[in-house]
């Protein structure tokens, strides 16, 4: 046995996965901590704010990011099974939709920049406090978010050519497990930030 | 008995592995718990309405977990343990805020 496969150990990748999730969603969790106490503090400015983002391109994406998480599975589900051509399909239309994602948030933010809501904007200085925090919070976190959806691309990318070139298969599936891990935790972050953002009622 | 022993291998081998469709039924899911919570965000549900969107937003992370990501066939403990070790500790946080943040 070379030294590199008896080195090969797929449980301690994955432990190692995991532990990097926990301290994702710690940095989330941060976040969501903030954007809890000033919605506590300022519900009504929240809930006007609210009002300025589509809650059908939210739903959009939404949908976009849980179907990706879909596919991404089901590449997974395919490499394990021995089908590395269906597996790189697969992630190739995760990564499809995730471009989709990118584009409709280009978009929604294209939109508030156009209505002067950016950070530092003199129209977004002149509104109450607590719409300039929702608004901090809403670049500030769903930027953050959209840069791991572009790393959890760049890491798809990666995985495509190692399939390609066979360093990534049924009996070394790590790459694509985590891969997917990775992909799965930016579709929960998502879910999370939809409603909290869009759907104040 | 080898055959029983095989048959409990093959047992846990399906377990460890979820198919076609366990996922396009956890993806149906998803998709009815998202519309689900955007009708809750039309109906006027006053000071309920955050725990219902949290609800719903807290049952479509676990359904990703546990079939997507596979929780629910993984063998380690360890890993089982390390989401709700890390949302226990994210309530405490936000818990103990709010014990702060409530009273001033």
């Amino acid at each position: 046995m070379s030294e590199r496969e008896s080195a090969y150990d797929p449980d301690r990748g994955r432990i190692g996965m995991w532990l990097f999730i926990c301290t994702e969603i710690l940095i989330f969790g941060g976040l969501f901590l903030l954007y809890s106490v000033y919605r506590y503090k300022h519900s009504a400015d929240f809930h006007a704010a609210a009002l300025n983002l589509s809650r059908l391109d939210g739903t959009l994406n939404t949908m976009v990011l849980i179907t990706s998480s879909l596919t991404a599975a089901l590449g997974v589900h395919e490499l394990r099974s021995g089908r590395p051509g269906r597996s790189r399909l697969y992630i190739a239309c995760t990564l499809l939709l995730a471009c989709v994602f990118l584009v409709v948030k280009a978009f929604e933010w294209g939109a508030k920049f156009e209505h002067g809501l950016y950070p530092g904007a003199s129209h977004l200085l002149s509104l109450p406090p607590g719409q300039i925090l929702y608004f901090g919070l809403y670049f500030t976190m769903t930027g953050l978010h959209a840069i791991h959806v572009i790393v959890g691309m760049g890491v798809f990318g990666f995985c495509l050519r190692s399939i390609s070139k066979g360093s990534t298969s049924a009996s070394r599936p790590v790459l694509i497990e985590n891969a997917t891990l990775f992909w799965h935790l930016v579709d929960i972050i998502w879910i999370f930030l939809f409603p909290l953002f869009y759907l104040i009622s | 008995m080898s055959e029983s022993e095989t048959d409990a291998e093959e047992g846990a081998a399906r377990r460890r592995e979820p198919g076609y469709g366990t996922y396009f039924k956890v993806w149906a899911a998803l998709a009815c718990l998202t519309a689900l919570t955007v009708t809750s965000a039309s109906l006027n549900l006053g000071k309920i309405a955050i725990l219902v969107v949290l609800a719903i937003a807290g049952t479509k992370a676990v359904l990703v977990l546990l079939y997507f990501m596979h929780l629910r066939y993984e063998r380690r403990l360890l890993v089982k343990l390390l989401v709700p070790i890390v949302v226990a500790t994210l309530a405490i946080f936000i818990g103990l805020t709010y014990t702060d943040i409530l009273y001033r």
